[in-house]
């Protein structure tokens, strides 16, 4: 039962990021504003039900799993990703890790200089 | 009389979800053990090996990919709630965020803005063609933002789709080691670059670290999909009127 609530609060929520998205025609996706959504839910309750936590923990658990139908539509693709293989590949790899560093690195610096409290490894609840 | 049976369970199967959906679960949990029994190891990544199980067999019976989405579209469907859901470890990590919205919010900009140009312009330089080019603008968001950004800019929504799961299966095999190499050690740190740079996978693998960094890894895959929305339609017609 409470698995069963927690997915419809999520359900829900969606349902209003898409509809809100499409009537103010906002560039954002609906799951994004349903997430924005319940942040602010979250915070106005000030704890998580337990429904929520159960379907949120059941749900993203498995979270890669749910990426894989789009995957295997690479095979759809074979004869253009075969022609253009190299440049592909190349900005696959290169820009993504490149993404990592340009990001970590804004983030350790800003942190650095804008949050001067914060120390590194203050962390580790886990 | 075997022989018009097995035709007829086939007839029934190919036309029905059920095959589609359970393959992609069964394909999955075995590469998940996979993963398990080989200790974890990001290069056993499970989405990667279930992926080519599944087209392994696709390929080999004949099987149109359209078919087996009939099926595999009820686990597609599930990002959307999935994405929801990441307010719930967001909302665990409120007392850090509030500390860190500053450098956050930075980080999450520099990285989509990265993210966008340098797949442009390293694609363009190595010769791939214009709609290949804009395909792969968006692959560091998570799949239903890059690919309705993907149509929005003229690129190849289903082609964003694979690039963008490739993309999201570098950061998680690669991610962690990268850190390691560069030093790293900040899960909140480590978190935010995995969310911008492979959003849903690297947020997967994220949480296989630890607590701290799948929420932050998390939160920073959806601020990077508002941020890709608004910034990268904009940026690609600015790469194509300057250069």
């Amino acid at each position: 039962m409470t698995f069963l609530v927690g997915v419809t609060l999520l359900l829900v929520l969606q349902l209003a990021g898409e509809v809100t998205v499409r009537l103010l025609s906002w560039p954002i996706p609906g799951p994004v504003l349903g997430m924005i959504l319940l942040f602010l839910l979250l915070l106005l309750r000030k704890r998580v039900p337990g429904s929520l936590a159960t379907a949120s923990s059941g749900l993203l658990t498995h979270l890669s799993l749910l990426f894989v139908p789009a995957g295997v539509g690479v095979m759809v693709h074979g004869d253009r990703l075969m022609a253009e293989w190299l440049p592909v590949v190349a900005v696959l790899l290169v820009t993504t890790l490149l993404t990592m560093l340009v990001t970590a690195g804004v983030m350790v610096l800003a942190t650095r200089y804008l949050v001067p409290g914060y120390r590194e490894q203050e962390q580790s609840d886990d | 009389m075997t022989e018009p049976n097995l035709v007829e369970i086939w007839v029934y199967l190919s036309a029905s979800p059920l095959l589609g959906l359970t393959m992609t679960l069964v394909a999955y949990l075995a590469a998940f053990s996979l993963y398990q029994r080989a200790g974890g190891s990001p290069l056993l990544n499970p989405v990667l090996i279930a992926m080519a199980m599944i087209i392994l067999v696709l390929t080999v019976s004949g099987i149109p990919y359209q078919d087996y989405f009939e099926g595999a579209q009820f686990v597609h469907f599930l990002l959307g709630p999935a994405t929801v859901a990441l307010a719930v470890p967001l909302y665990e990590q409120l007392s850090r965020l509030r500390r860190l919205w500053l450098p956050v919010s930075l980080a999450i900009v520099a990285g989509v803005v990265f993210a966008a140009v340098s797949s442009v312009l390293l694609a363009r330089v190595l010769g791939a063609t214009s709609q290949t080019q804009l395909s792969l603008a968006p692959k560091s968001a998570t799949a239903p933002v890059a690919m309705g950004i993907s149509e929005a800019i003229g690129g190849l929504p289903s082609l964003t789709a694979v690039l963008v799961v490739v993309t999201g299966i570098v950061g998680a095999v690669l991610g962690t080691r990268l850190f390691q190499w560069s030093g790293i050690r900040d899960d909140s740190v480590k978190g935010i670059a995995m969310g911008v740079a492979a959003h849903g996978i690297g947020t997967a693998r994220a949480f296989q670290v630890s607590k701290q960094m799948g929420a932050f890894s998390g939160l920073a895959m959806a601020l990077s999909a508002f941020a890709t929305a608004m910034l990268v339609p904009w940026l690609v017609d600015w790469i194509e009127g300057v250069l």
